[in-house]
């Protein structure tokens, strides 16, 4: 590899970690499209910003962008809070509106300056290499890795700072407030740090990606723990997994590499839910149906207990009798009665099926539960 | 006005005047049911989801023809929306989870396939960047046509199905228990949202394309209660906004679906403000004369108990100087000014106020009715 591939790719990791932590709040607390909206305003923000500093590369730009991030999470508020049209139909109408106004914004500054709607859509992360941090004469590596890797520790930051706020807020908005832990502050906070993050990374990978990296890596995470300080770390993982694949994945087919990322963000979420342990798919199905057999075998086994040592038993016991008494097809009824003889529970003898001890254990456990 | 006579004269410009017309039409009629089946998010993921779809259907296929490009879009935008409700249906993953990571999966996805398409000496630049903002000004009269046939169909399938669409978007519960499959409409009526999205997908491009369909029925909304109304009214914001944008991004050369979306914009921010019965303007001026009629009322009141204590002489004048004191003395002077002019109330020499002969009147009524309606002192 060369030292500009690594460049990028430590550029990814470190971006796709920026992106879980926050993410993984947005997508507990439900709010995870107020990430595309607010990847697509930050964009507001930056052009203002730059009306008056006039640099591209100034930090100022971010603080922008924050601020007109926490516009749109107001501006919505407003909107909904009129009680005039639903939440969705109020991030609907103002995140679009506030990006219209900022592509006009930058298709009149077009040919002056290098900031096209396209480019913040899109990113372009092969060209992070090439902008470098040369502080007196140095060459430090990346610009964007600096920058993300300061958003990453802010986020990190403030996350630790606050977990307890954040958990309480996020699970039991009620009793943060009971408790005196403003909901509105931690809100807004978070908040924030989604814009601050969505501002910085944009640049690197656009704001599409961005939404990518927030929500698809917590969303996979929340599949697989009940934890919060687990489902953060595994949206971490799973987002720098992601992006690592996704660059690959781009360099193999030459590809854009934003979205190749975005593309395995997707299939990295397919995955796991198709094959997490616990909720997966894959493991559901299997347990639905162990279940339906094992029930089965309960109901043959009580039908046998109950009839055992009655005048009927000899009808009741018969093994074709269950297709007539239990409505199953041949094949399930067979099915069923060479299972819990293979476990031990019943056994043919004469034509008849009969209880083990076991098997008349197991079917007065199951009546008694 | 040069603007209204090239309109009929100018090719380009009647073209895309045309198109915009059908496009907001369809767009506003068919989602006044995404505004009210709170389904506006769910329009932005599968407009979003669209670009794969067009990238694919060229690549797959060569051919830029609208309807080829519309019916990949499509495929892709329904696929999208099948994935979010699946999603939400077998795990614990919610609606606007489903609906964000489709949505930049998506959209990711589909700016892969555009990478192979640019690689592709023969189409070059095939000008699909243009279904991410959208060019008005590139429609041509076959697009027109295209996309005209295509939302008369989504319309008709609105107007054969009304009776029922009408019971789903309301009562769900309702619709199912008088036998309708309330499972397959679902189904259609979102199908039918792909057409309103992609019917603007080369205009507005797939970033916007979702303020299109939630703007106009928002902005409709507004103005009505009954369902026909509101689906014509937001019909016709839609065509307004789309003609009015696209004039506009034409003459000042900005881009047009952003443009389109800002007029849209505003019309929803003049709805919500001066729609007669909702706005918001007449809603503060409600409140702000009911709470005046209320300070006046009270002080009918307060008037008539100071009279009531000098019983013989009901308009004996009284020093209001202790009224001021609870009321406020600017809520006091401009309710006693007003009583006056209503002829309610007297101001004697010396400065003391009473009531008149019909203040009195109505202070008792006042009382009366407050007796009756329960909420007495």
């Amino acid at each position: 590899m060369t030292s500009a591939q690594i460049d990028v790719l430590l550029v990814a990791i470190v971006v796709a970690a920026a992106c879980a932590v926050p993410g993984t709040f947005l997508v507990l607390r439900r709010m995870a499209m107020m990430s595309d909206a607010i990847s697509h305003t930050v964009l507001l923000g930056i052009v203002l910003a730059f009306f008056v500093v006039a640099d591209l590369s100034s930090p100022i730009l971010i603080v922008g962008a924050a601020l007109v991030g926490l516009l749109t999470v107001l501006l919505v508020e407003t909107v909904s809070r009129t009680g005039l049209v639903r939440e969705d139909t109020a991030i609907g109408l103002v995140f679009p509106a506030l990006f219209s106004i900022a592509v006009i914004l930058i298709s009149s500054l077009a040919g002056n300056v290098h900031l096209d709607s396209d480019a913040v859509l899109l990113g372009e992360i092969a060209f992070a290499p090439f902008n470098r941090f040369t502080p007196f004469g140095g060459d430090l590596g990346p610009i964007a890795l600096w920058v993300m890797g300061a958003i990453l520790v802010i986020n990190l930051a403030c996350t630790a700072l606050f977990f307890k706020e954040l958990k309480l807020a996020t699970f039991d908005p009620a009793l943060a407030a009971a408790l005196g832990f403003s909901p509105a502050l931690v809100h807004y906070g978070l908040m924030a740090l989604v814009s601050v993050t969505a501002v910085g990374a944009f640049d690197a990978v656009g704001s599409i990606l961005v939404v990518a990296l927030m929500v698809g890596p917590p969303a996979a995470a929340y599949l697989l723990t009940d934890r919060l300080p687990r489902m953060l770390g595994l949206s971490i993982v799973i987002g720098a997994a992601s992006a690592v694949g996704g660059y690959w994945l781009a360099r193999l087919l030459d590809a854009n590499i934003a979205g190749s990322m975005a593309t395995v963000v997707g299939i990295a979420f397919l995955l796991v839910l198709l094959l997490a342990p616990q909720r997966g798919l894959v493991a559901t199905a299997r347990r639905r149906r162990r279940q339906r057999w094992s029930f089965a075998r309960q109901m043959l086994l009580i039908h046998l207990a109950t009839h055992e040592g009655t005048p009927a038993e000899a009808d009741e016991s018969r093994p074709d009798h269950m297709q007539r008494h239990m409505r199953w097809p041949p094949t399930f009824a067979n099915r069923v009665v060479q299972t819990a003889t293979e476990r031990g529970l019943i056994v043919l003898e004469h034509d008849q099926l009969r209880l083990t001890p076991q098997g008349r254990e197991t079917a007065r456990v199951a009546v008694v539960s | 006005m040069d603007v209204l006579s090239d309109l009929f004269l100018d090719y380009t410009l009647r073209t895309v005047a045309l198109g915009s017309a059908a496009l907001g039409v369809v767009s506003g009629a068919l989602g006044a049911f995404a505004v009210l089946r709170r389904q506006a998010l769910l329009g932005d993921a599968m407009s979003h989801a669209a670009l794969p779809g067009v990238a694919l259907a060229f690549l797959i296929t060569g051919s830029r023809a609208p309807l080829i490009l519309m019916i990949g879009a499509a495929v892709t935008g329904w696929l999208a929306a099948v994935a979010i409700v699946s999603i939400v249906r077998a795990s614990r993953i919610k609606a606007d989870t489903a609906m964000a990571l489709m949505l930049s999966v998506c959209f990711g996805a589909g700016l892969v396939v555009l990478t192979f398409i640019q690689r592709q000496p023969a189409a070059g630049k095939a000008g699909l960047d243009r279904f991410l903002f959208g060019q008005a000004a590139a429609m041509l009269e076959s697009d027109v046509i295209t996309m005209a046939a295509v939302g008369a169909l989504g319309l008709l399938g609105v107007l054969v199905l009304w009776k029922e669409f009408k019971l789903l978007s309301f009562d769900p519960d309702f619709a199912a228990s008088l036998g309708i499959p309330t499972r397959r409409l679902d189904v259609l009526l979102t199908s039918l949202l792909v057409i309103a999205i992609v019917v603007g997908l080369k205009t507005v491009g797939v970033v916007l394309m979702s303020a299109m369909v939630v703007a106009p029925g928002a902005a409709a909304r507004q103005w009505t209660d009954r369902l026909g109304t509101m689906v014509t009214l937001s019909a016709l914001f839609g065509a307004g906004a789309g003609v009015l944008g696209a004039l506009l991004s034409t003459t000042a050369e900005t881009s047009t679906g952003p443009t389109i979306v800002l007029v849209a914009t505003g019309m929803v921010a003049v709805s919500l403000l001066f729609a007669p019965a909702r706005g918001l303007v007449w809603a503060r001026l409600r409140a702000w004369r009911s709470q005046r009629m209320l300070a006046l009322e009270a002080v009918l009141a307060d008037l008539a108990a100071l009279a009531a204590q000098h019983g013989s002489d009901a308009t004996h004048p009284h020093d209001v100087g202790a009224l001021h004191a609870v009321r406020g003395r600017v809520v006091m002077q401009r309710a006693l000014a007003e009583l006056a002019a209503e002829g309610l109330a007297q101001r004697h020499d010396g400065g003391g106020w009473s009531l008149t002969a019909q203040g009195l009147a109505e202070a008792s009524r006042l009382a009366r009715t407050r007796r009756a309606s329960g909420d007495a002192p």
